[in-house]
């Protein structure tokens, strides 16, 4: 075939087209492809995230499907500085990486505070609160940090005194498979809970220590046994439960929960005696 | 349609990619922990070996000599793309575990050493089946090491309990090399230990003798 010899396919302009058209054909595939399947992909994400919360929370039943669970579920956005609730945006579509990147909506983390090793956080945060009946059962707080290899994101449940861990659960990280990703795993996840944060300060004592916590060390309330082989992973979620814990997290809205308590336990109900109110403000301080 | 066959079934054993040409392990060692995420793999790289195959094949007249590799990791980065976007959107659980693994289909030797080495060469059809063929060779090793790993690391299988784990009360203690990538080392090791006693004309002739000195040769 004559045609055939002629044609060169290494000459620049066949290069060019080869190219060109290659390039287009392939992007409008991927793009294409991109879009059409993102709505899919964010309710995957979404729901994924919703099952970690309720999950944590004990709440997850299987054979019922997630949203109707998680409409029990109370998302609140919090003001991270004053621990207060704000409307300054809306918890379901809020994007907490995105936003601590943000110039308005991030601030900077002062080096010496940052445990988590994150660098910026967001101003907001969304919490997710757990009602039994009109009481407040549980708070769960979205929480993330450096671990050895990647970003460990989490949530992370309190009891309403504002101190107790109801439980800890990661849904998105990349820890040595085996070794790091334990953190994630029965065992060693089911210690978190019971354990106490503050120990009467407001600098969070909470810690993943070398080895296993000895039963009767002091602080043992305070402890969580570590993982061999995956140190520098448990220092990470030691970090970042500490950071978001503490004074530049969550401390300021944990801390209301605690003062809360200490008020409510010192005005039981507004028709008891003087009497009774001076007894229990005695038994507060004696703790 | 006896050569079709020949291209399906010959890289199964007598020319695995893994096993004999030695290609694809590293993402052999990462996704055999356990069995499901390495049958998801071996989905994604033989969907992406077959249509890069036939894609690579359809265009192999146009294709300028001097840009050729860069034409194949286009055509191939697109399909691993597609491919990741799919598990994204309706395996949402193993792609998770799964992770950066299926993007790195783009650089796994198989995909571009057949784009390369056949597809370059040979027509759409028998380009395609090389490539499903290659892809089914990968996934036979990936699943044998996957159940191993998974059997004996985790007592599962598929994620269903097979051996009744001490700590669940049973008599089986699992071995935690197992989910380790070394174990994956081994087993490859052996695998092809096994290959070749049963496919002796797999074994290379030795390059050169070891020549035994004899006493009267030293001074």
């Amino acid at each position: 075939m004559p045609d055939k010899k002629e044609f060169n396919r290494d000459s620049i302009s066949n290069t060019l087209i080869v190219a060109i058209g290659l390039s287009l054909v392939c992007s409008i595939i991927v793009s294409s492809a991109a879009i059409i399947l993102k709505p899919v992909q964010e309710k995957n994400e979404e729901e994924f995230r919703q099952q970690i919360i309720l999950d944590v929370a004990g709440l997850m039943q299987p054979d019922v499907d997630i949203n109707v669970l998680f409409e029990s579920i109370d998302s609140r956005m919090v003001n991270l500085e004053t621990g207060e609730y704000t409307d300054a945006a809306d918890p379901d579509s809020f994007d907490a990486l995105v936003a601590a990147g943000d110039p308005t909506l991030g601030v900077a983390i002062p080096s010496e505070l940052d445990i988590a090793g994150i660098g910026r956080r967001a101003k907001y945060a969304p919490v997710y609160i757990v009602r039994d009946g009109a009481e407040v059962d549980q708070i769960i707080l979205p929480v993330y940090g450096k671990g050895l290899w990647s970003t460990m994101l989490g949530y992370l449940s309190v009891a309403p005194d504002g101190n107790t861990i109801r439980g800890l659960r990661f849904y998105a990280h990349a820890e040595t498979p085996g070794l790091g990703d334990q953190i994630d795993k029965e065992p060693w996840r089911a210690q978190w809970a019971g354990k106490l944060v503050y120990d009467g300060g407001d600098e969070p004592q909470i810690r993943v220590v070398k080895g296993v916590v000895p039963a009767d060390a002091a602080g043992a309330r305070h402890m969580v046994d570590g993982l061999s082989g995956a140190t520098l992973t448990a220092n990470g979620v030691t970090g970042l439960v500490q950071y978001w814990t503490g004074p530049h997290g969550f401390g300021p809205y944990l801390k209301t929960f605690r003062d809360d308590r200490a008020t409510r336990a010192v005005r039981p109900s507004t028709l008891q005696l003087a009497e009774v109110t001076t007894t229990n403000q005695l038994g507060h301080h004696d703790e | 349609m006896s050569e079709a066959r020949t291209v399906l079934i010959d890289p199964l054993v007598d020319n695995n990619p893994v096993t004999l040409q030695m290609l694809g392990i590293c993402s052999a060692l990462a996704v055999t922990t356990s069995l499901l995420p390495a049958l998801l793999m071996c989905v994604a790289l033989t969907s992406v070996a077959a249509l890069a195959g036939a894609a690579i094949s359809a265009l192999r007249h146009r294709i300028p000599n001097n840009i050729r590799i860069i034409v194949h990791m286009t055509i191939i980065a697109s399909l691993v793309i597609l491919v990741d976007q799919l598990l994204k959107a309706y395996a949402f659980e193993t792609s998770k575990q799964l992770s950066v693994f299926v993007g790195l289909i783009i650089t796994n030797c198989i995909v571009l050493g057949r784009a390369e080495a056949f597809a370059m060469k040979n027509g759409v059809v028998m380009s395609f089946i090389d490539g499903l063929g290659n892809g089914l060779g990968y996934s036979l090793i990936l699943i044998s090491v996957a159940t191993l790993r998974e059997l004996f690391g985790a007592g599962t299988l598929l994620g269903y309990p097979v051996l009744e784990l001490v700590s669940n009360g049973g008599w089986y203690e699992a071995n935690g090399l197992m989910l380790l990538p070394p174990s994956a080392f081994f087993i490859i090791g052996l695998l092809i230990w096994g290959i070749r006693t049963w496919r002796t004309q797999q074994v290379e002739k030795p390059e050169y003798q070891i020549h035994e000195v004899h006493r009267t040769e030293v001074f």
